[in-house]
Parts: structure tokens; C-alpha cells; sequence
């Protein structure tokens, strides 16, 4: 890797620093965040508190690592299992072509073009904000997986007629030899890509849905903090630490999955453009 | 020929949208682990409205009508296709009983499609002027410049932006009203001035995002074409500036821009709906909203497939103009 990749290495540091606020902090966290009336209300940032305390009495610091840590979780959950099915279901249809082909492709538009949020919140509203997370994740999962599948479809169309796979092909090598060892590394770096893109909607999805309070109200995430934080009047009350922290740490989390997602795919057409040729 | 399978092709796709959306909806509340009735009954009591037995009979009655859960899963999923396509009728609202929920769709409705719209035009044609001039003089300082700083809005999601221009233009720098308020008699220069006045900021949160995005987009695709050979040849045979960028490279780059417009249209309305949810703009979005905190299950069925049938709608009108910007498909 050469200097040449700055939105890679911006994305790394920031994704790094992400990683330790959501994945390592909250197990060294000295109290359950979650819990009311902890600590006094509405306290400003201190060295006890680092970011103040909400006018739930809880710890904004501890409170926001736990829902890093959530919000991480559902990007992930999401993330791998759309872009797992997106690629298989996109490889098929390439691959194979013909009615298996129509069908994938059908699905994929019609998903893309219904909207979900009407449908996520007829689910919730159902379900009175005792939605899991899991279940949620679910959901996303629905909606997302079209994307890399679409995707997939054209470069599997464009790789079966690849000189090199035919020359796979003729050695006699089975398909899933093909797949395996000449077409997966191809197709590598470019699901990576869509993986941390996915990891963005994902999040994103679900804090909004959070943001209105239609999400788990009973687990915090970064959009379940927005919304207590409206409900209680944070913005009347000037309580710019509480929203605040949730609103800056979704941000910066966003402008660092974009700028990794778009380093990925600049990394993987450089190497393509020195190895290939 | 070309231009009527295309046509057709777009219409069959529309058919298809609107009935598998209609279908997830129908089956959402047979696969919650709760019976929806149940579930909103309780909703509905536990705000404090006293019922007598028969009362509370006679509501459980209606709402498993309103659910369509009478007769066989085959008889219930036909029965919710005529009510949604023949009759076209969700029934009274239970909030605003007896207002129908049509009544109600019908005031929201023009409000959604003025912000989406508006917002989403503005967005696009002004996001892809600048984003062609990036990519066309992309050695210009001002271009990379505008590249960073749309790299660092895009990825924003619709609400965070409308909550910092909450933040910023109605509590810090109060030049917004708190609450979307419209005055003054339909249609009057009052109501228009003041409809304009409160939906600014609902906009510009919409516009915003979608801006970096079109700019991004098109920077990238103007920038590839202006290295073409033919544009190479235009410039050699002494065309003007303006005529290469217009003429040459915002034809063949502003297709698959159509083509994106169209797909974005569903993302686009879902960050519609926390915007106004947000801003308390009178739309869809708090309608729907307010029928979920108020257990409106008639007037939350009507929004949410109206929803779908105007996403599906757009889509295809979207979709229909592509032949405008593509003579290959128009011509034959």
C-alpha cells in the first residue's frame, strides 16, 4: 500500500478510535449505563464526567460507548449477512442466467424501490418499541442485500466471458474451483467495500428509526439517545453536551465508514490497474 | 419498437412494486408474535379511555375488521387488494373519529409531494451543475475544494443534518419559528409566504444531503468522459468551451444520473419522513407517525400504502422521462 490512499488511512485512525470507544470501553464501564439517576442531572463535562451527565442522571461518556457499541453491532449483524446473500444471490444470477437470473434481478429492483421505512414502522408500531435488536437487524437485512447483489450480477456477467476463466475452464477445473481460487479475489476487495457501505445504512437506518423512538426503547443505541434526549427537552434546555455527543459521534462514525468504503474501492481499481495490465 | 418494450418493461415493474410492497404489508402484522388486535386494544386502553365490555367487544370487532382478519388467509389477502385498488377506502380514522382516513391522506398528501419534490429537484439540477464543473476543470482549487467538502456531507443521514439546523436556526439563532405553523386563508399571499417561511429548513436539510451525493457522482462520471477521444476530437475541431461541456460531456454523463434518481426515490422518501417527523411539517411522515403514537392502525395502513404506491409512482414517472435525455431509445 502507497501514500497514494489518504482516505484509507484517515478511515483506519478514525475507525480505530471507534473500535476502542464501542467495542473495548464499555467492558471497563463502572456502572450499567443504562440505569437512571446514577449520578446529579444535567452535570457539565468534569474529569468525573467526562461529557456531563444526562437529565436522566446517567454518565453521557459511559452512556455513548454503550451505544456505540450497539449501533456497531447492528452495522455489522447487517452488513455481513446482506452482503453474504447480495453476493451469492448475485453470483447465481450472473452465473446462471436465464429464469433464476429474471427472478433474482425482479426481487432486487422491487427492494429496492419499496421504501422500508413504512414498513419497518408498521413493525414497530406493532410491536410498542419492544422491537429487538436482532429482529431489527432482520429486517435491514431485507432491504439491503439488493444492492451488492445487482452488483455482483454485472461483474459475474462480465467475468464469464473473462479470458482467464475460460482458461480455468479448459485446464479443467470444476466450477466451484473457478469461483474459489480465480473469481473470489476479484470479487474480494469489492464486497469489503459494499460491506462497510452497508454498515453505514445499517446504522443509519436504525437510528432513525430510533431518532422517532420506534426502535428498542429498552437498549441504547446512538439513535435511542437522540430520542431521549429530544424527549427530555435537551434542545430547550440548552443541553448541547447530551444531544450533542450522539449527534458529533454519528458524524464523524459516517464520514469514516464513507471514507474507508471509498478508499477500499480506489485501493482495489489501483492494484487492478498495476497487476492486471 | 425499442421504445414501446421499454415502456412496457417499466410498467410491468411498476405492477410488480406496488403488489409485492402491498403484500409485505399485509403480512407484517400475521407474523408479529403478538395478535395485533390484542396489541392495539391494549394501546388503546392503557391511554386511559374507559370502556364497557360491549364497548370494548364492539372495538375489537372493528379492529379485526380494519386488520381484514376475517375468513381464510385467502379470502383476507383478496378482500385487502379490492379495499386498497376497487374501493379504494381505509375507513374512518380512530384518532379523529369520523373523519375518513382518505380525508386526511388527501390534506397530507400535497404537502409531502411540495417538499419531496421541490427539495429533491433543487438538489439534482443544482448538485450535478456543480458536480460537472468540478469534473470538467477538475484542476481547479474550487473544485477539489467543493469535492471535500460534499465527501463530508453526503455521508450524513437526513435527520442529523435537519436536528444541526434545528440546533443552529431555531435554538441558537432563533430565525425560524419552533413549530410549523401556517396562517392566513388557502391560497392567500399570507399562507403561501408563511407555508415557504416554515418549510426552509425541512427543505435545506433534504437538499443538503442530496447535493453531496450528486456532486460526487457527476464529478466522477464528468471527469472520466472529459478524457474520451471524442471529446479530445471536439476540442481539436475548435468547439466552444460551453459547447464541449454541455453538448459532449452532460449528455452521455447525465443518463445514469437519470437512471440513480430513479432508484434513490424510495431512500430518499424514507429520510423524508424523520424530516418531517422532526419539524412537525404537516406531510405523510407525521401523519404516520402521529396514527403510530395514537394507535390509528386504519390511518397508519392508509399512509404507510399510499407511501409506497407515490414512491412506486415516482419511480416510474422517473423512469418514463429517461427517453427525454436518451435519443437511442427514443428514436427507434
Amino acid at each position: 500500500m502507497r501514500n497514494s490512499n489518504p482516505r484509507l488511512r484517515v478511515g483506519i485512525v478514525i475507525l480505530a478510535a471507534f473500535i476502542l470507544l464501542g467495542g473495548i470501553l464499555p467492558f471497563f464501564s463502572p456502572e450499567d449505563p443504562r440505569a437512571w439517576i446514577r449520578h446529579p442531572r444535567n452535570l457539565p463535562p468534569s474529569a468525573e464526567h467526562l461529557l456531563g451527565t444526562t437529565n436522566l442522571g446517567q454518565d453521557t461518556f459511559w452512556l455513548l460507548s454503550y451505544a456505540t457499541q450497539n449501533s456497531l453491532f447492528i452495522g455489522v449483524f447487517v452488513a455481513f449477512f446482506a452482503t453474504l446473500i447480495g453476493v451469492f444471490a448475485g453470483l447465481a444470477a450472473g452465473f446462471l442466467g436465464g429464469v433464476p437470473d429474471r427472478i433474482i434481478t425482479l426481487f432486487a429492483d422491487v427492494f429496492i424501490v419499496v421504501p422500508s421505512l413504512p414498513i419497518l414502522i408498521l413493525m414497530s408500531s406493532l410491536l410498542q418499541g419492544r422491537a429487538s435488536l436482532v429482529l431489527i437487524s432482520i429486517i435491514l437485512i431485507l432491504f439491503n442485500w439488493p444492492w451488492p447483489a445487482r452488483q455482483m450480477r454485472s461483474i459475474a456477467l462480465s467475468m464469464r466471458e473473462r479470458q482467464f476463466v475460460n482458461t480455468a475452464r479448459f485446464s479443467g477445473s470444476g466450477t466451484f474451483t473457478i469461483l474459489a481460487e480465480e473469481i473470489a479475489p476479484h470479487i474480494f476487495s469489492w464486497a469489503m467495500a459494499n460491506f462497510v457501505n452497508t454498515v453505514l445504512v445499517a446504522i443509519a437506518t436504525e437510528s432513525g428509526l430510533a431518532v422517532i423512538g420506534l426502535s428498542s426503547l429498552e437498549e441504547a443505541t446512538l439513535g435511542t439517545m437522540i430520542y431521549w434526549a429530544l424527549q427530555h427537552q435537551a434542545l430547550l434546555g440548552q443541553r448541547w453536551w447530551w444531544i450533542g455527543s450522539p449527534v458529533v459521534a454519528i458524524i464523524v462514525l459516517f464520514i469514516c465508514l464513507f471514507l474507508l468504503s471509498t478508499g477500499i474501492a480506489n485501493l482495489s481499481a489501483e492494484r487492478r490497474g498495476h497487476g492486471d495490465a | 419498437m425499442q421504445f414501446a418494450k421499454f415502456v412496457v418493461t417499466r410498467i410491468i415493474a411498476y405492477i410488480l412494486v406496488i403488489w409485492i410492497g402491498i403484500t409485505v404489508v399485509f403480512f407484517v402484522p400475521r407474523f408479529m408474535p403478538s395478535d395485533p388486535v390484542e396489541a392495539m386494544l391494549g394501546r388503546i386502553m392503557t391511554r386511559g379511555a374507559y370502556m364497557e365490555a360491549e364497548q370494548v367487544e364492539a372495538m375489537r370487532a372493528t379492529l379485526t375488521q380494519a386488520f381484514g382478519l376475517e375468513g381464510t388467509l385467502a379470502e383476507q389477502y383478496f378482500g385487502f387488494f379490492q379495499r386498497t385498488f376497487v374501493t379504494r377506502e381505509f375507513g374512518p380514522s380512530l384518532s379523529m373519529f369520523p373523519t375518513p382516513v382518505n380525508e386526511l391522506i388527501g390534506r397530507a398528501l400535497p404537502w409531502t409531494l411540495a417538499l419531496l419534490l421541490s427539495s429533491t429537484i433543487i438538489a439534482w439540477i443544482v448538485g450535478n451543475a456543480i458536480g460537472l464543473l468540478a469534473g470538467y476543470k477538475s484542476r481547479w482549487i474550487s473544485s477539489r475544494t467543493l469535492e471535500i467538502i460534499a465527501i463530508f456531507v453526503y455521508p450524513i443521514p437526513y435527520y442529523i443534518t435537519a436536528l444541526i439546523l434545528i440546533i443552529l436556526f431555531i435554538h441558537i439563532n432563533p430565525i425560524f419559528p419552533l413549530f410549523f405553523s401556517v396562517q392566513g386563508e388557502a391560497w392567500s399571499w399570507e399562507f403561501v409566504s408563511s407555508a415557504v417561511y416554515n418549510s426552509v429548513l425541512p427543505a435545506l436539510s433534504i437538499v443538503i444531503v442530496g447535493f453531496g451525493w450528486w456532486v460526487l457522482s457527476m464529478k466522477a462520471l464528468s471527469s472520466s468522459i472529459s478524457e474520451e477521444d471524442f471529446v479530445y476530437f471536439a476540442k481539436l475541431k475548435g468547439a466552444g468551451e460551453g459547447r464541449i461541456m454541455t453538448a459532449y460531456v452532460l449528455r452521455n454523463a447525465i443518463l445514469p444520473q437519470v437512471t440513480v434518481l430513479a432508484l434513490q426515490i424510495g431512500a430518499i422518501f424514507n429520510g423524508a419522513l424523520i424530516t418531517e417527523i422532526l419539524f412537525s411539517y404537516p406531510g405523510l411522515g407525521t401523519m404516520t407517525y402521529n396514527a403510530v403514537l395514537q394507535a390509528d392502525y386504519n390511518l397508519l395502513m392508509g399512509t404507510i400504502t399510499i407511501s409506497i404506491i407515490a414512491v412506486a409512482t415516482s419511480t416510474l414517472i422517473i423512469d418514463l422521462l429517461y427517453p427525454f435525455f436518451d435519443p437511442r431509445i427514443r428514436q427507434r
